[in-house]
C-alpha cells in the first residue's frame, strides 16, 4: 500500500553513506512487510539495495546470505551434494504463508528482523547454526547467533539504528543429516509449529523448535534421546508461557503438535540411522 | 527515470512512499487491482521484468528501468494471451474482480507449479468460483458453449458478456475510471467502544495543505436511518446517524475529511483533536439483557422500531404451535444441545467505496459497489431532502457482495461531501475498515430441543436463538426471522416453538450475508436431526425423508406469518435426497490414510424461500433496434451472480434470437423503473421475470405488428429465428424495426416478487479427522441443487461451487476475533483466512430436474442456498467420524483437538 507519510528515500551505496539514523527512518530491504501495513510512524525509507550485497556466497567454512537475499535467490541455489541438509532449504521457503511472488521480493533479512514466530527463515538458520552479522549503528560490528537474535514475538536484540548484514552458516551445519516437520490450520497456511531436527556423525541430535514458541528454541542431545527423554527434555525446555497463542493456533495444541512433531524427528533421524 | 509499462514509456514520477500498484493505476491501468492492498490477495498482481509481483508491495520507484505488464498489456499485439483465452473458455470467474491477477500467475507457472496448483495459487484469492473453473482455466478446459441457435438460448452454459472485458481487464469496476480533480474522503474512526464525543478541535486538520473540509456530525443531517436496505424500510430499526455524537463501536466513523490527496486527508485525520467520555461498553451479547448491562441505544424507543431500547432488545419473535414441552416427554427419543456459530466477513475483494459529484444540471451522481442502486437513491433523496429525480445512483461491474453490499456505508458520505464541498469527491474503504467498520454475518448462539417418536417422526422441535446484531439493528429482525423460518418449516412437526432474540452489542455491526440466518439454525437442527436418527437407528436419509414436507404440506414456522404466498411452484427436495445418497455410494476407499484418521459422512439440507417476503420489485424494459437488436434495460446489477447472463439469455430466448442481439443496460437509476436489487436471490427470480414479461409483451407487439401487415391473426403469428413467421411468410425483425420507425418496438415487464416458490439444497461430505492432530480433510463434497430448470448450468454449478467453498471457509478456517475491548483483533486476509485453491475440494454438483411455475421459464434461484447446508454437514461428517458432536466451526484442529485428546488420548 501507498506509505503517504515518506517523503524521502535515501540510496546508500556504501556502508559510509548509511545516513545518521533518525526516528522515523527505516531500512527497506524486500519491504513486503513495510509496504503490508500502515506506517505512519515513518518519514524516510533507506533502501539497502544499492549496496549491491552479493546474495549468497560459499567460502571454505561457511555459507554466507545477505540480508538482502531474497527467498527465491535461496530457494534456487545450487547445493553441493554433500549438503545433506539441502532439502532443508525449500522446505522452508515452502513454510511461507506467502507464494511463490512474495519470495521474489522478500528478504532472509527481512523475515529475521520481522521475527514473527512463524518465520521459516528463522527455522532454517537457528537449525543450521546461523550466526548473524550486525552493523551496529555506533560502527562496528555485532555477531550472535540466529537462536539469540531473535528474542520473542517480533522482538529482537536489534537496537535503533542497526542493520542486519548477514547470516552465516557454517557448512559443517549443512552436511548433517536433517528431518523437517511442519503443521499448520490449514494445508498451506501459516505454521504453527516448524520442527527441525540434526543429527552429526557422532551421534549428537539436535532439535530446533520454531513457529510454536515465541523464539526459537534449540535442543542438544550428545546421544540420541529415547521417546521419554525428548519429551522431558522439551517439558522442561519450553515452559508453557513459551507457546506461541495467535489466531493460527492456540497454545496446547502448539504443545501437542510440538511433542507429536519432535518425536516424529527423532523417529525418522534414528530410524534411519539404524544400522 | 522513466517507466516502461506494457511497451510504452511513461515519463512520471511516482511518490517517495507511493507503490506500484496506485501508481499503475493513476497511469490509467485499471486492470491492477486491490483486493488487500497488503500483498494476501493477489488482486493486484503483475510482470515485473517478466516474474509475477504484487504490486501493492513493490515500491514504485523499483520499477524503474524494469519493464512491466499489466493484464492490459499481456496479450501484447496479437490483443489475447493463451490464458486470457483459456479463463474465457473455461469461465474460469464470476465477479471477475481477482481474475486480472490470477491470469497473471496463472501465464506465468512453469510445469511443476501446474501440476501443484494449491501451492502455486497460494497468493491468489478468489472469493466467487471455489477454484473448480480456475483449475479448469488452467487445464484448459472448455466450459462455455460455442453460440446456439435463436431462440435456444436458456438453459445453455453461455458465457458471461462481460467475459472478454473482464479477462483483458478491461471491465469497468467502480473506481475504474478517472478521478483526476476529484477530492478524496478519509474518515477519522473510533478507538472506544462506546463514547461520548464531547468536542471535536478541525482547527489543525483544516491547517493541513489541500484539506477543503472536516466533516463531523454537526454538519450531518440529524435523520435515524439504518444502513440496510430494503424495499421496505419497516423492516429494520431508525438508529443509525450517517455522523454521530455518540459512537458505539470501535471502528465507528466520527469525521470525515475531504481533501486534495488522500495522504492529505489521512494526515488532517491524524490531526483531529477529539474529546470522547467513554462510556461502559457492552462487548458479550450473553450479558446485553442482563440487569444493568451498558444500553447501547439508550435514546432510542419503540418507535424507532427497536423491540426494546432499554433491554438491547432490537428485535425478538416468540411462537409455539402444539405443546412442545409435552411432546418433547412423551418422545422416544430427544436431543438437546447449544450451537454456536461465530463472526465471519463477506471479503467480497472490492471494498465499499465510490464517487460523487454534482452535475450541470444539479443532479447529484453516486458510482458506488452496491447490490441495491435504487434503494441507495432513496435513501440518499430522503436524507439529504433531494427529489428523488435529482439523485442518480448506479454500478458499475461490482467486485462481489454477499449481501455485504446491501448496505448503505459509504454513499452517505460520499453524497454529504459532495454536496458540501460541490467538488467531485472519492471514498475508497481500506481492507481493514472492511473488517472493523462495515459489516459482518450475525454470531448465533442457537439452543435447540428436537424428539422423535419411535417410528422416526419429528414429535417437538424448539429453537431459541439469540443473534448478537452488533452496534447498529442493520438486518437484526429479518435474520433472525429467517434463520427460524425454512430451518424447520422444511419438517412436518406438529410441536415447533421458538424464541429469539437480536441484541446489540458495542461491537462492529452484522449484517445482511449469503444465507441470511439460515446457515447459522441449521448447524443447530441438522445435528438434532442427525442424533435423533442415530438413536433410532435408522439413516440420515430416511429420517429426513419421513419428516421433510412435500407438495401439499403447509410449510410451518411459528409465530404464525403474514405472509401467506410461498407456494410449492416445484419441489426437488427429494431427488436432491437421492441424488446425493446415491453420489455418497460411490468411491468408499480412503487410500493411504493411516489408522489415526476417522472416517464419517453427514448430510444437511436446506429450503429457502425464492424471495424476500413483503414486495420485492423489478422493472424491465426492452425495444427492438434498427439493427434487429434489442436493447434490454434491468435494474438489477452484475456482481458475479450471472445474472446478466441468464437476462440476456431469458430474453433471446422469448424473442427467438441469440444473445449477441441482446443489448443489456442495468443497474442505473438513470435508466429508470425500480428494482428493489440483487439480494435474497431475486437476480434471476424476480428480475428475470420481469425481463420475461417485458420481452413476452414485446413479442406479442412484433406478432401484433406482422399480422397487420399480412392481414392475418397475430394468433396464428410466431417468432422464429430473428423474425416474425406464419406459414411460409416471415418478416424479420430489422424489416420489423423498418416498419415501426416513428413508433419504436418497446415493451415493459414488472414483477412484485410474489408469489414465492422454493428451492432446496442437499449437502453431503465424507471426511477423515485425524485424532491425533485435530486435521481434518474431506474426502467427498456433493451437492444436489433445486434450481427448477437451470438456466445457464456452467454458471448454476458455479454459484453452488462458490457456495460450497464461502461455506467451508466458514465453516473451517474464517473467525473474526473480536477482543474484550470490543476491537476486532484479525483485520487482515494473513490473519483471517479465506479458503485458497488448496482448502478447497471439489464438489461433484447434481441438480433436480424440476420446473418452477412461478419463476421465468421455469427457473428459480440459487445463490445464496448452496451456501447454507455445508457447516451443518460438516458437523454432521465430523460427529459420524468422531463420534463428538462439535457445536462450534470453525472446525480447525486446534479447535478439535482437545476433546479429541480426551477422547482418544495422546499418541
Amino acid at each position: 500500500m501507498d506509505l503517504n507519510t515518506i517523503t524521502a528515500v535515501a540510496h546508500p551505496q556504501t556502508r559510509a553513506q548509511l545516513p545518521a539514523w533518525t526516528a522515523g527512518d527505516a531500512w527497506l530491504a524486500g519491504g513486503t512487510w513495510l509496504f503490508s501495513e500502515p506506517q505512519v510512524h515513518l518519514r524516510r525509507l533507506i533502501d539497502l539495495t544499492d549496496l549491491k550485497w552479493p546474495a549468497l556466497t560459499i567460502t571454505d567454512s561457511h555459507l554466507s546470505i545477505a540480508a538482502t537475499c531474497t527467498v527465491a535467490q535461496l530457494d534456487g541455489l545450487a547445493c553441493p551434494p554433500d549438503w545433506l541438509a539441502a532439502p532443508l532449504i525449500g522446505q522452508c521457503c515452502r513454510a511461507f504463508l506467502a507464494s511463490f511472488k512474495i519470495w521474489k521480493t522478500a528478504t532472509v533479512g527481512g523475515n529475521l528482523c520481522m521475527s514473527l514466530p512463524a518465520g521459516p527463515m528463522i527455522s532454517l538458520t537457528s537449525a543450521l547454526d546461523g550466526v548473524c552479522t550486525v552493523w551496529k549503528a555506533g560502527g562496528g560490528e555485532q555477531k550472535l547467533p540466529v537462536v539469540d537474535f531473535v528474542t520473542g514475538n517480533q522482538r529482537n536484540r536489534l537496537m535503533p539504528g542497526d542493520l542486519l548484514r548477514q547470516i552465516d552458516i557454517p557448512l559443517a551445519a549443512l552436511r548433517r543429516r536433517s528431518a523437517f516437520r511442519q503443521i499448520s490450520l490449514a494445508p498451506v497456511g501459516r505454521s504453527a509449529a516448524l520442527l527441525i531436527g540434526n543429527l552429526d556423525a557422532d551421534g549428537a541430535l539436535a532439535l530446533t523448535i520454531t513457529a510454536s514458541t515465541v523464539r526459537p528454541i534449540r535442543l542438544r542431545f550428545p546421544k540420541p534421546p529415547d521417546t521419554n527423554a525428548l519429551r522431558a527434555a522439551i517439558s522442561d525446555e519450553v515452559t508453557d508461557e513459551l507457546y506461541h497463542t495467535d489466531i493460527h493456533g492456540k497454545p496446547l495444541w502448539r504443545k501437542h503438535m510440538t511433542l507429536r512433531l519432535a518425536e516424529e524427528i527423532r523417529g525418522e533421524l534414528l530410524g534411519m540411522a539404524r544400522p | 527515470m522513466s517507466f516502461d509499462i506494457n511497451g510504452r514509456t511513461f515519463p512520471q514520477q511516482p511518490r517517495a512512499g507511493q507503490c506500484l500498484r496506485t501508481f499503475l493505476r493513476d497511469l490509467g491501468h485499471f486492470g491492477v487491482k486491490k483486493g488487500c492492498d497488503a500483498g494476501d490477495c493477489g488482486a493486484c498482481t503483475v510482470l515485473l521484468d517478466g516474474e509475477p509481483v504484487h504490486s501493492c508491495l513493490i515500491p514504485a520507484f523499483r520499477a524503474e528501468g524494469r519493464s512491466v505488464t499489466t493484464i492490459e498489456g499481456l496479450g501484447g499485439d496479437s490483443g489475447t494471451h493463451p490464458m486470457q483465452q483459456a479463463f474465457l473458455a473455461a469461465q474460469g470467474f464470476q465477479c471477475g474482480f481477482c481474475t486480472a491477477g490470477m491470469i497473471l500467475t496463472c501465464a506465468s507457472l512453469n510445469q511443476a507449479q501446474r501440476t501443484d496448483l494449491g501451492s502455486a495459487l497460494k497468493g491468489n484469492i478468489c472469493r466467487c468460483t471455489g477454484y473448480r473453473s480456475i483449475e479448469d482455466a488452467v487445464l484448459g478446459k472448455i466450459n462455455v458453449e460455442e453460440t446456439v441457435e435463436a431462440g435456444a438460448a436458456f438453459g445453455r452454459s453461455l458465457p458471461a458478456p462481460a467475459g472478454p472485458d473482464v479477462v483483458r481487464g478491461k471491465a469497468p469496476y467502480t473506481f475504474d475510471t478517472a478521478t483526476d480533480g476529484f477530492l478524496h474522503v478519509k474518515l477519522l474512526r473510533s478507538p472506544h467502544a462506546h463514547a461520548k464525543i464531547v468536542a471535536i478541535d478541525k482547527s489543525e486538520a483544516l491547517a493541513v495543505p489541500g484539506v477543503h473540509a472536516v466533516l463531523t456530525h454537526e454538519d450531518a443531517p440529524s435523520m435515524l436511518i439504518s444502513t440496510a436496505r430494503h424495499e421496505k424500510d419497516w423492516m429494520d430499526p431508525e438508529d443509525t446517524r450517517i455522523l454521530d455524537d455518540v459512537v458505539r463501536f470501535i471502528g465507528q466513523k466520527v469525521a470525515a475529511v475531504v481533501a486534495e490527496s488522500e495522504a492529505s486527508a489521512e494526515e488532517a485525520c491524524r490531526r483531529l483533536k477529539v474529546s470522547y467520555e467513554v462510556l461502559p461498553a457492552l462487548i458479550d451479547p450473553e450479558q446485553a439483557m442482563a440487569p444493568g448491562a451498558p444500553i447501547v441505544h439508550p435514546d432510542r424507543t419503540t418507535a424507532n422500531r427497536i423491540a426494546d431500547p432499554q433491554r438491547n432488545l432490537a428485535a425478538e419473535t416468540h411462537g409455539e404451535f402444539g405443546d412442545v414441552a409435552a411432546a418433547l416427554a412423551a418422545s422416544a427419543v430427544t436431543f438437546e444441545g447449544t450451537f454456536h456459530s461465530h463472526r465471519v466477513q463477506h471479503a467480497a475483494l472490492e471494498t465499499h467505496g465510490g464517487l460523487a459529484w454534482l452535475d450541470a444540471s444539479g443532479v447529484l451522481n453516486v458510482r458506488t459497489s452496491t447490490q441495491v442502486p435504487f434503494l441507495t437513491r432513496r435513501a440518499l433523496s430522503d436524507i439529504f431532502g433531494l427529489p428523488m429525480d435529482k439523485v442518480r445512483v448506479f454500478c458499475e461491474r461490482v467486485g462481489g457482495g454477499f449481501g455485504g453490499k446491501q448496505e448503505m456505508f459509504v454513499e452517505d458520505i460520499l453524497a454529504l461531501a459532495a454536496l458540501r464541498t460541490g467538488r467531485p469527491v472519492k471514498l475508497e474503504l481500506t481492507r481493514e475498515e472492511q473488517f472493523i467498520a462495515t459489516s459482518t454475518r450475525h454470531p448465533m448462539r442457537v439452543h435447540i430441543k428436537a424428539g422423535a417418536d419411535a417410528a422416526g417422526k419429528l414429535t417437538a422441535l424448539q429453537l431459541d436463538v439469540l443473534s448478537n446484531t452488533g452496534a447498529y439493528g442493520n438486518h437484526a429482525g429479518p435474520v433472525m426471522f429467517h434463520a427460524l423460518a425454512e430451518s424447520i418449516s422444511v419438517y412436518n412437526c406438529p410441536n415447533k416453538k421458538v424464541d429469539g432474540a437480536a441484541v446489540y452489542t458495542n461491537t462492529v455491526p452484522a449484517g445482511a450475508f449469503r444465507g441470511y440466518g439460515l446457515p447459522q439454525a441449521l448447524i443447530a437442527v441438522e445435528a438434532a436431526i442427525d442424533e435423533l436418527a442415530r438413536q433410532l437407528g435408522i439413516s440420515p436419509y430416511d429420517m429426513r425423508r419421513r419428516n421433510i414436507v412435500k407438495p401439499g404440506d403447509p410449510m410451518l414456522a411459528p409465530p404464525p406469518s403474514e405472509f401467506h404466498d410461498v407456494l410449492y411452484g416445484s419441489y426437488g427436495l427429494d431427488q436432491c435426497l437421492e441424488l446425493v445418497e446415491r453420489a455418497m455410494q460411490d468411491d468408499r476407499g480412503q487410500p493411504g490414510l493411516s489408522p489415526e484418521w476417522l472416517v464419517g459422512e453427514g448430510i444437511a439440507l436446506t429450503m429457502i424461500d425464492t424471495v424476500p417476503p413483503a414486495g420485492h420489485f423489478a422493472d424491465a424494459t426492452i425495444a427492438l433496434n434498427d439493427d434487429g437488436g434489442f436493447d434490454l434495460t434491468v435494474g438489477t446489477a452484475e456482481f458475479g451472480n450471472g445474472t446478466s447472463t441468464v437476462h440476456r439469455q431469458i430474453a433471446a430466448t422469448t424473442l427467438a434470437t441469440t444473445v449477441d442481439k441482446i443489448r443489456l443496460r442495468q443497474s442505473d437509476t438513470a435508466h429508470g423503473g425500480h428494482d428493489t436489487g440483487a439480494y435474497g436471490s431475486a437476480g434471476t427470480f424476480v428480475a428475470g421475470k420481469a425481463t420475461h414479461a417485458a420481452a413476452l409483451q414485446l413479442a406479442a407487439g412484433l406478432k401484433a405488428a406482422a399480422a397487420a401487415a399480412w392481414l392475418c391473426d397475430a394468433e396464428s403469428c410466431a417468432l422464429a429465428g430473428d423474425g416474425v413467421v406464419n406459414g411460409a411468410r416471415r418478416i424479420s425483425f430489422v424489416d420489423l424495426a423498418t416498419l415501426g420507425r416513428g413508433s419504436p418496438f418497446a415493451a415493459n415487464g414488472h414483477s412484485g416478487g410474489t408469489p414465492r416458490s422454493v428451492g432446496f439444497n442437499v449437502h453431503g461430505f465424507r471426511v477423515a479427522v485425524n485424532k491425533g492432530t485435530g486435521e481434518l480433510r474431506i474426502l467427498k463434497s456433493v451437492q444436489a441443487a433445486d434450481a427448477g430448470v437451470v438456466a445457464n448450468p456452467m454458471q448454476c454449478r458455479g454459484q453452488v461451487e462458490g457456495g460450497v467453498a464461502q461455506a467451508l471457509g466458514a465453516a473451517l478456517y474464517e473467525e473474526m476475533v473480536i477482543d474484550t475491548d470490543g476491537r476486532v483483533s484479525n483485520p487482515r486476509f494473513r490473519d483471517y483466512h479465506l479458503p485458497s485453491f488448496a482448502d478447497v475440494p471439489r464438489t461433484d454438483v447434481f441438480f433436480a430436474e424440476t420446473s418452477d411455475t412461478i419463476g421465468p421459464l421455469g427457473a428459480k434461484s440459487m445463490s445464496e442456498s448452496p451456501y447454507n447446508p455445508v457447516a451443518a454437514a460438516l458437523g454432521n461428517a465430523v460427529a459420524d467420524a468422531t463420534g463428538i458432536r462439535f457445536t462450534a466451526p470453525p472446525f480447525k484442529p486446534d479447535r478439535l483437538f482437545p476433546a479429541l485428546l480426551e477422547k482418544f488420548g495422546s499418541a
